[in-house]
Order: structure tokens, then sequence, then C-alpha cells
């Protein structure tokens, strides 16, 4: 995945490009918004980590710029302002997801490959397999190995989301703002508890596992052979 | 010299002086008006009486000259003529030569003039010649002779001099007692006022405990005074709490800090290499992910405390939401062995931020559970209450538990930043979640109440509840 940064800290922006290079993707850099602008409009990137405050043009100037230019790539905007009025406003401008300053590197890891696959023109598919566990999404049913699964509309919303990103780390506060759409700190770790309810369901009586946790990010549901 | 002027000047500057001298002026400005009207009035009057008099008086006269003949008009004239006497005559013959009377000569103002008029005579009563003024007309004798009658006016004209006088010495009294009246109230409320000016002056160089000193007369300026000094209460009430908030961020930010660092020193001196360096590390960053959370937290508080948030209202149902929030912390509340039980009363709807009331909630929730009641005790206290009313024009969010609660004199400390009481401390928490959802709730015209439930803690948000569309349509677009 070619991603591109824009933004003026260079040490942060270095350890971005390290990190994501690290994690099989490559990375270029713009240090202010008007090398930002330009880099991108010469196109080519898969997704743009835009920070909100940037020299010579602010970062939701240049993610309004490109988006009036026809740009379709996925941007995630980093700022340090995390109230729910700049994520509006964030979001407003035309990006696809916010992350507020400081944050985890397996956070921004996790949301920028769920972007990226929210990018890829996918059909809207009715029905999600991982293994022998299938989500029907026309019917709302679950099975697995043939043998059907009941479970809460909550569950079955965090087992959706979960294998819409199969084999992608799903960390806890995607799953907060996206399942129950929180954009709030819940103090505890609910989703934890949440998440292993669902675990109950889904892999208990069985000999594979298939929802794993990944330690210091969040949940992965993927085949464990693959 | 000069500084007297100064006074004089800013005293007659003063609202009280000015009122004072336009009052006396619009007083003084009446009372002339009515002092003209009654002087002229007077006037008229005693003019009338003088006319009418010498009216009558020169009818009998012509009738006695027409019937008697001139000689009998002279004796007349001979007898009524008193050398001092107010009442004047000059009767002379044809050719203008004197026949009788107490008037030397013809009044020259008089002359030929019909009807007569105001004239000047000289009288000397005590010996030496006065010029006094007198009114007179001509009485029609016939051909033979002339006869002028006349009144002295000049006690009239001294007696209206004197009113005019008097009026004159008090509106000079009067206008001198207002001023200097005016001075004295003028100079006493710039001293107050100046007393006032010194203590915000002493207030704004640092010294916060100054007080306006009140007179005790409980006049406008007292009040103004003792709203001040309760204004200056409440700001140092402010200060000491931004203080305490200060030490307290100081603390909680801090101690945490200096764990983090002992860690991260302790893992790196760890013999055991790289095993305690990655330890070390991973509880570094965990340490490091709830000092966030803490510093989040308090920048909400702040923000919303300010006022800051802008507009992102919206109307949404507020048991929809409490339910949702609710469901969410259930299977917390069950793993600690505790029951939740959700009342919602329907259609129920704010107009708020619905992630903010959403925050409040979780944290109600969340402090719930925390607190609640805990091992053996009867199944029916192991449960947690959450409940959505109506109750007038508020909406009503209540979480109750029945563990331990809080003592009534704690109670509205509990909802201050960084309180955390000593009960608590065992319990993960920043210390900041009751105080935010009391900022949420100022920041939407609500509050936030801490009730005894008998046992335990009942928490009741209270936000005003959006009123319906009904009367409030919507002005129609004219295109």
């Amino acid at each position: 995945m070619r991603v591109l940064v824009i933004e003026d800290d260079r040490e942060t922006a270095q350890f971005l490009q390290k990190s994501l290079k690290e994690s099989g993707h490559s990375a270029d850099l713009a240090g202010d918004g008007e090398t930002g602008l330009a880099m991108a409009q010469e196109g080519g990137y898969d997704i743009l980590i835009v920070d909100r405050m940037l020299p010579k043009l602010d970062g939701l100037s240049v993610v309004k710029e490109l988006r009036s230019e026809g740009l379709r790539a996925p941007v995630l905007i980093l700022s340090a302002l995390g109230d729910v009025d700049d994520r509006v406003k964030g979001l407003r401008a035309g990006g696809d997801d916010y992350l507020t300053k400081p944050y985890a590197y397996s956070e921004l890891l996790a949301r920028i490959e769920a972007l990226a696959r929210r990018a890829v023109p996918e059909e809207q598919e009715t029905r999600y397999a991982v293994g022998d566990l299938v989500l029907d999404r026309l019917s709302h049913r679950v099975t697995r190995g043939g043998e059907a699964i009941q479970l809460q509309p909550r569950e079955y919303r965090l087992l959706e989301y979960l294998m819409k990103h199969a084999g992608q780390v799903v960390t806890r506060t995607m799953l907060l703002e996206n399942v129950w759409d929180y954009h709030f700190d819940p103090q505890t770790n609910v989703i934890d508890v949440h998440v292993s309810r669902l675990r109950a369901k889904i892999d208990k009586t069985f000999d594979k596992p298939l929802l794993h946790t990944v330690r210091g990010a969040g949940y992965m549901i993927r085949d464990g052979a693959g | 010299m000069t500084a007297l002027v100064d006074l004089l000047r800013r005293t007659v500057a003063t609202t009280a002086f000015r009122l004072a001298a336009a009052s006396t002026a619009g007083f003084l400005i009446v009372a002339a008006v009515i002092a003209g009207i009654l002087f002229w009035q007077t006037n008229k009057i005693l003019t009338e009486h003088v006319i009418s008099g010498l009216r009558s008086e020169a009818s009998e006269l012509a009738h006695e000259a027409g019937a008697d003949g001139i000689e009998a008009l002279a004796d007349t004239i001979r007898a009524r003529s008193r050398p001092d006497g107010p009442d004047l005559y000059f009767l002379a013959d044809a050719k203008g030569q004197k026949i009788a009377g107490n008037l030397n000569r013809l009044p020259p103002e008089i002359g030929e003039s019909p009807r007569g008029g105001v004239f000047r005579y000289e009288s000397a009563p005590g010996g030496e010649a006065v010029s006094r003024l007198g009114v007179a007309m001509p009485v029609e004798v016939g051909p033979d002779a002339r006869l002028i009658i006349g009144r002295d006016i000049e006690a009239q004209l001294q007696y209206a001099e004197r009113i005019k006088r008097t009026f004159l010495w008090g509106y000079a009294i009067l206008s001198l007692a207002a001023i200097l009246a005016g001075l004295a109230v003028g100079r006493a409320v710039l001293k107050r006022i100046e007393t006032i000016a010194a203590t915000s002056r002493s207030i704004m160089s640092g010294n916060l405990a100054r007080r306006i000193p009140l007179t005790g007369a409980r006049d406008e300026l007292d009040d103004l005074a003792a709203s001040l000094n309760t204004m200056l209460d409440r700001i140092e009430q402010l200060m000491a709490g931004l203080r305490e908030v200060s030490d307290n961020i100081a603390h909680d930010l801090k101690t945490p800090l200096n764990r983090l660092r002992n860690r991260a020193e302790a893992a790196l001196r760890d013999p055991r290499g790289a095993e305690a360096y990655r330890e070390g590390l991973e509880r570094t960053i965990e340490e490091g992910d709830e000092l966030i959370k803490t510093f989040n937290a308090l920048l909400l508080i702040a923000r919303l405390e300010a006022g800051a948030v802008e507009e992102t209202a919206a109307r949404f149902d507020l048991g929809d939401l409490v339910r949702d929030v609710a469901e969410l912390y259930e299977p917390v509340a069950e793993e600690a062995g505790l029951g939740l039980d959700i009342t919602v009363e329907e259609g129920i709807e704010i107009n708020a931020n619905r992630q903010l009331v959403g925050q409040a909630v979780a944290n109600l929730a969340d402090n719930a559970i925390k607190y609640a009641c805990r091992g053996t005790v009867a199944n029916d206290l192991r449960r947690i209450e959450v409940s959505v009313a109506a109750r007038g024009d508020a909406a009503e969010i209540r979480v109750a538990d029945h563990g331990p609660g809080i003592a009534e004199k704690d109670r509205e400390r509990a909802l201050k930043r960084f309180v955390r009481l000593e009960e608590c401390r065992t319990q993960p928490g920043t210390g900041l979640g009751l105080s935010l959802v009391a900022a949420v709730a100022r920041l939407h015209g609500g509050g936030i109440r801490l009730e005894d439930n008998k046992p335990g803690l009942r928490a009741v948000l209270s936000l005003p509840r959006w009123r319906g569309s009904g009367g409030g349509t919507m002005a129609a677009q004219t295109s």
C-alpha cells in the first residue's frame, strides 16, 4: 500500500514512515500543506494520512481541495483536537476517519488498513465466510459448520464488522465507533466483555478458534490456517 | 489650591451634583413662573382698584360741577385736598390758572390726553421735595374749568418692589443652598466611590482578600458594594478552586509520570535484559495510555466549562440512548455479579450532544458498577437500576446502586475534579468521572444530584426536555 503522510513534525513523520515500512507498506512524507497537496495531486497513493494543523495550508483545506478535484483515496485525519465538534468538522471536510493524538501506532495501522479495504469497490457482499463460520447478511443468520448460532442484535453487528475486516486487526475504539457509534472513552474495557461473549458463542464449542486477540492492538477474526 | 480646584471639578462632575443642579434649576424655573404670575395678578388687582376709585370720584365731581357750578366744585376740591394725602387734585380755569387742589401744576405727562395716565409730581411732606409717581385722569367739568384728579401709587410700587426683592433673595438663598447640598452629596458619593476604586486597585495588585467596607446605610451604594463583595468572594472561591485543581493536576499527572519513569529505570537496570526491557516498555505504554485518558478527560471538562463546544446538538430519544449505553455495560455488570435493570419511559426527547450525554451516562454506569455492593449480600441488593423518566420540563436519568453510597457531607465534593473519596482510592479511575458528568449537565442547562438510595447511591442527571414542535411551526419559506 502506498501511503502519503502529510505531517509537519519530522520525528512523528519519520516514525510513521519506518513503522509503515515494517508493516509492509511504503510511505512518502510531506512537511507542509502545500507540498502535501501537490504530492497528492500527482496521485498514485492508496491512502492519505493528514495532520490537521500544518504550516502554509491547514489539513482540512488540503482535504477539501483534493475532494473538490475528485480524489477518491481514503483520508485519515490526525489531530490534537479531539472534541466531538472537531471530529465532525474533519469528516465534513472529506476525511474518512479521524484519529486524535496521541494515538497508538497499532490503532493507526488498523484504521488505515480498514480504510484501504473500504476503498476497494466491493460489491455489497451478501455473505461473509471465515473458515466454516458463515454470516448471511440477507437472512441475518450465522452458522458454523452448518450449525446455527443464536446471536443478540448487537453481537450480530459486532461479528459482522469483525468479519467484514477478516484478516485485519480491529481495535477496541474502532469497534466502539463503528458498532456502537460512540466516540467517547467508556472507562472500562466494556468491549472486551462483549467480544468474549461473542467468542463464547462462536468459538467455545469448536476445536479451532477463529476470533483472536491481538496483543496491544485489538482483535482479528481469521481462519487459523491463514 | 490646585488640589482643591481639582476636587471641586470632580465633585461638580459627579452624577449626584448634576442631579441636584438640574432639579434645583427646574424648581427655580417653575417658582419664577409662579411668582411672575402672582406678581402680575396682584399688580393688576391693585391698579384696577385705583382706576375704579378714580372713575367713581370723577363721575361724582362731574355731576357736582354740572349741578352746583365751578365755585361749589372748587370748595369740594379744597375740602378734599390734603397736602400729603394720596388723593391728588388740580382745578384750573379756562386759561390754565390754578383755582384749587394739592397739585401745583398740570402734570405735563397728562397734558391734553383725554384718558389720563401715569405722571411724576413733587411732594414735600417732610419739608424736602420728593418726586413721586401717580395716576391721573381728566374730569369733564364744562368749558370754564379743567379738573384733573389722581392717586399717588408710590406705596403700591414700593409694595411690588418689596415682593420682587423677597422673591430674588429667596432665589439666591435657594440656589446657594442647592449648590452646597449638591456639592456635599457629590462629595460624599465621590468619597465612597473612591473607596471602592481604591479597594479594587488594591485587589488588582494582588490583594484578593480585600473587601469594600459597607457604611451600614443600606443605600444603593451599600447594595452595590455588597454585590461587588459577593462577586469577589465568588472569584476568590474560584481561584482557590483553580489552585486546588492545579495542585491536583500536579499530583494526579505527576504521580503516574513518576511511576512511569521509575518503571523504565527499573527495567533498564534489570539484569534479565531484553525480556525485562520488553515488559518495562509494555507497562510504560499502558501507563502512558492511562495518562492520556486522564488528560483527555481534563481537557474535555475544561472545554465544556468554557462552553467551547459548538452547536452539534441534535434531537434524539433519550430512552433509546440510555438503554443503548446501559446495554453496553450489562455484560460488565454481569461479570461483576450484578444485575442491571433498565426502565425507560418512552418518547422523551432531548436536544443535546448525543456523544456527550452518552459519555455522561457511561460514566454513571461505570461508577455504579465499580462501587456497587459486592460479596455475599442478598441478591436484590446486587442490582443496579438505570431509569429514564420525565419530570416536568426535565428529563431525568437515574443510575442507582446499593453499594456503600456517599455520605451526605461528601456528596458536593464528589462532583469536583480529582476528588476521589478515600474509600474509592483502591478502585482504578481518574477521579474525573462525576465532574465530567456535572460539566455535561451544566453545558446543556441541566444538573446532577447525588441522593441516598438507602442503601447506596442514586445519581440523578437531569437535562432540559425537548418541547414538541406544537405551536412552534417554522415560518414557511416564501418563494
